[in-house]
């Protein structure tokens, strides 16, 4: 399940939709994503984020398949704010129910760092200097590179 | 097989690129055989902000909402895509 959603999400509520949509689960995984108050500007405020609706939906939803064929993943949910977000707010959920440990772990933190390098979002540091585009970052291309070679 | 000359597609701008342009959206005029590449180099020449769609700073491509390639081919009534690495997340 793929929600993009300008609205903020409740944790506890993500966590019980996950944990009665999955079947014989034994583990379920979570990642929170926060607007941090630092960036590429000073003075950051907060953010915009743009996507490309429809086909952000299509890319996660294929990560989410392609997290099925590595690991056990008996559910998995995403949530992505976008629109304009405040520094502390929760900007990305990404929660996997699994038998074990080991494949929550791994493929909620597989479409994290998959999502980052490949689903069309868009950040815009707002800051009293001025707004910036964000850049994409070599260390989330590299953190999503290191799931391809542990494929091979 | 006759050329389409009515053929178009239609061009979607998103983030750094849709501001720097001042446009969201376009419809274009393609020849058979038109590529991603050539789609650019056609828009480059409309004035100087264009520039930026063959500059050094890297542009993505998706078509109809999959990530595509310069040489891939363009069909009539594709949606083409153009926008800076993602930054999600």
């Amino acid at each position: 399940m793929v929600i993009i959603q300008q609205q903020d999400f409740d944790l506890a509520e993500e966590y019980r939709k996950l944990r009665d949509s999955g079947d014989s689960t034994g583990a379920i995984a979570t990642f929170t994503g926060l607007v941090r108050d630092y960036g590429d500007l000073n003075d950051v405020t907060g953010l915009f984020l743009e996507h490309y609706p429809g086909m952000t939906e299509h890319v996660i939803e294929g990560l989410i398949a392609e997290a099925g064929k590595r690991w056990d993943v008996r559910a998995a949910r995403v949530i992505h704010r976008v629109g304009t977000l405040a520094l502390g707010d929760q900007i990305v959920f990404v929660g996997v129910c699994s038998a074990h440990r080991g494949d929550a772990f791994a493929a909620c933190q597989f479409i994290m760092d998959a999502l980052k390098t490949s689903a069309p979002f868009w950040k815009k540091e707002l800051s009293r200097q001025g707004d910036h585009w964000v850049e994409q970052k070599d260390s989330d291309r590299e953190q999503a590179e290191q799931w391809r070679e542990s494929s091979d | 097989m006759t050329a389409d000359t009515s053929a178009t597609v239609t061009v979607r701008f998103f983030a750094r690129l849709r501001e720097h342009l001042g446009t969201d959206s376009l419809t274009v005029a393609i020849q058979p055989q038109t590529t991603v590449a050539d789609l650019l180099a056609t828009l480059a020449t409309r004035g100087e902000a264009w520039q930026e769609l063959t500059g050094d700073r890297p542009v993505m491509v998706a078509i109809n909402q999959a990530m595509a390639k310069p040489g891939t081919r363009l069909n009539p009534d594709d949606e083409i895509a153009f926008f800076p690495p993602v930054t999600g997340g």
